[in-house]
């Protein structure tokens, strides 16, 4: 195969990819309409499960990466600003970039490592097993039993990690100022005076929406699987490349949204 | 004279750019056990796809019990027909029970207790009482695809298809599944559809077979395992039954 032919080859697979994951974003909508008019259609014993594993089995990475990162971010920035005399604005730089913009993401880019490959490598083992194409011979759609399950896992998680990541980035700061000898109090008071409510909500909402990215992008990509003996293999890989892929473009594209709003 | 349970007419099989057979045409009666025989690569689990309203077929219609699949017939048509695939596709999630209770509790209306009660029937009809409260991770393979066809089996469907029932199992195994597939027929009148090249399972279970050869793309001999094996004139037929399976390429 030529040079030129691969490329191609490789482009015209990313807007498939990109046209499935579209598809069953709308497929997801839908159904998540019909479950609001029959919410006994809902599976909540797998969507439980999805949750647990999801949520709770990701608590303690979530909780130790956001520690470590605030500790990190206060190290780095306090040694910059004590040149100032400043360093107590290092709680209010914490603050708005915990809430805002590294909490979501932070734990989102997690979700994707853990949940987004999981949930690609559960699917595509089912589609290999030929269990996809049993759902469809039993007129029941994969979807509503595979899909909805783990994408409202994902949602309803992501804002759970996120907030106990941001808590514990904060923890972090403030044992780095305590050990520059900032009281606990100017810190904490620092944080309380710079965080608002929007501010927090503005940031959970962001998450909850790549959880949804996480979780679709997650389940297309199991149920693009091929049935090779990679197939599973490469179906977690791009899920968790794609999952950060979509957090990172519509984290840009909010970015975007909210500086012509002014928020 | 009763109309069949599966018609296949004029089906150009494949997929979109992939003619696979060429201008099939079969029918199934009902309570018969037919085959679809053929070497690897030959059409056969293609065609088993499309009658099965997986895949489109690229020509031709293909009716269960008088319907056409399309989308507007395709629930209905859903409950007429039970599949088996190769591996079992049970629900690694599910026991063996809720395996078979998942369409029961999807279309059957029926209460909880009866759905159960209908499952276990099911599964004692199988053989496999015993393995009710089992995950499909903990049974043995033939076991797997024993409760795949209990499963198939639940909505009491027109016909059942089942895809390589003897795959990947020894021979006491296969032959015991063979002898389920005849009980189940001789009990309850159930109709198979059977995508196998195991010539034994072949000769004790089936009524009629089709045989169809990926060289020249065509069905090449509809009718009785006995007969086409004695008196069949097509020299890939003789081969198939002489010296087993014909390899891609042969």
């Amino acid at each position: 195969m030529s040079l030129f032919s691969s490329i191609g080859k490789a482009w015209v697979e990313k807007f498939d990819a990109v046209y499935d994951n579209l598809a069953l974003l709308g497929e997801v909508v839908v159904e998540a309409f019909t479950m609001l008019f029959k919410p006994w259609r809902f599976r909540f014993g797998d969507s439980m499960l999805a949750y647990q594993r999801a949520a709770f089995d990701g608590l303690p990475i979530s909780i130790g990466i956001g520690f470590l990162l605030g500790l990190i971010l206060a190290f780095q920035s306090a040694a910059a600003l004590r040149t100032f005399g400043v360093e107590t604005y290092v709680a209010d730089l914490l603050a708005i970039g915990l809430f805002r913009e590294l909490g979501p993401i932070i734990t989102a880019i997690i979700l994707a490592g853990r949940s987004g490959s999981a949930f690609a490598a559960e699917i595509g083992t089912m589609k290999v097993d030929d269990e996809l194409d049993a759902l469809a011979t039993m007129g029941l759609a994969p979807v509503r039993f595979l899909v909805m399950p783990r994408v409202v896992a994902a949602v309803l998680a992501m804002p759970v990690l996120t907030i106990c990541a941001e808590l514990s980035g904060l923890v972090g700061g403030a044992v780095v100022l305590r050990a520059m000898d900032i009281p606990g109090s100017v810190f904490w008071g620092n944080v309380a005076s710079t965080t608002d409510v929007f501010m927090i909500v503005f940031g959970l909402a962001k998450s909850a929406l790549f959880g949804l990215l996480v979780g679709i992008v997650g389940c297309c990509a199991g149920m693009r699987t091929k049935a090779t003996a990679d197939g599973v293999g490469v179906a977690a890989t791009s899920a968790v490349v794609g999952g950060i892929i979509a957090i990172a473009v519509s984290d840009g594209l909010i970015a975007v949204i909210c500086y012509f709003w002014g928020v | 004279m009763e109309a069949p349970v599966v018609e296949v007419r004029d089906v150009d099989a494949g997929y979109p750019g992939e003619l696979i057979l060429n201008d099939v045409t079969f029918d199934v009666a009902r309570g018969e056990i037919f085959i679809l025989l053929g070497g690897s690569g030959c059409g056969k689990s293609t065609m088993m796809k499309h009658m099965i309203g997986l895949n489109p077929v690229i020509a031709g219609e293909i009716l269960i019990a008088g319907e056409r699949w399309s989308a507007k017939t395709r629930a209905s048509l859903c409950r007429k027909i039970g599949v088996m695939y190769q591996s079992g596709a049970l629900f690694g999630s599910m026991t063996c029970l809720e395996n078979v209770m998942l369409p029961l509790d999807e279309f059957s209306g029926l209460k909880r207790k009866a759905r159960r009660e209908k499952a276990l029937s099911l599964l004692g009809d199988v053989g496999l009482l015993d393995a009710a409260d089992k995950m499909p991770g903990e049974i043995s393979g033939g076991m797997r695809k024993r409760v795949a066809i209990a499963r198939a089996m639940a909505l009491d469907p027109e016909v059942v298809f089942l895809d390589e029932p003897s795959a990947g199992l020894d021979p006491i195994t296969s032959s015991a599944l063979d002898d389920l597939i005849l009980a189940l027929r001789r009990e309850k009148g159930m109709t198979f559809v059977v995508v196998t090249h195991e010539l034994p399972s072949i000769f004790k279970i089936a009524d009629r077979c089709a045989i169809f050869d990926k060289a020249r793309k065509v069905m090449v001999a509809l009718g009785k395992p006995a007969e086409l094996r004695d008196k069949s004139e097509d020299e890939f037929v003789r081969k198939f039954f002489n010296r087993g399976e014909i390899s891609h390429g042969e």
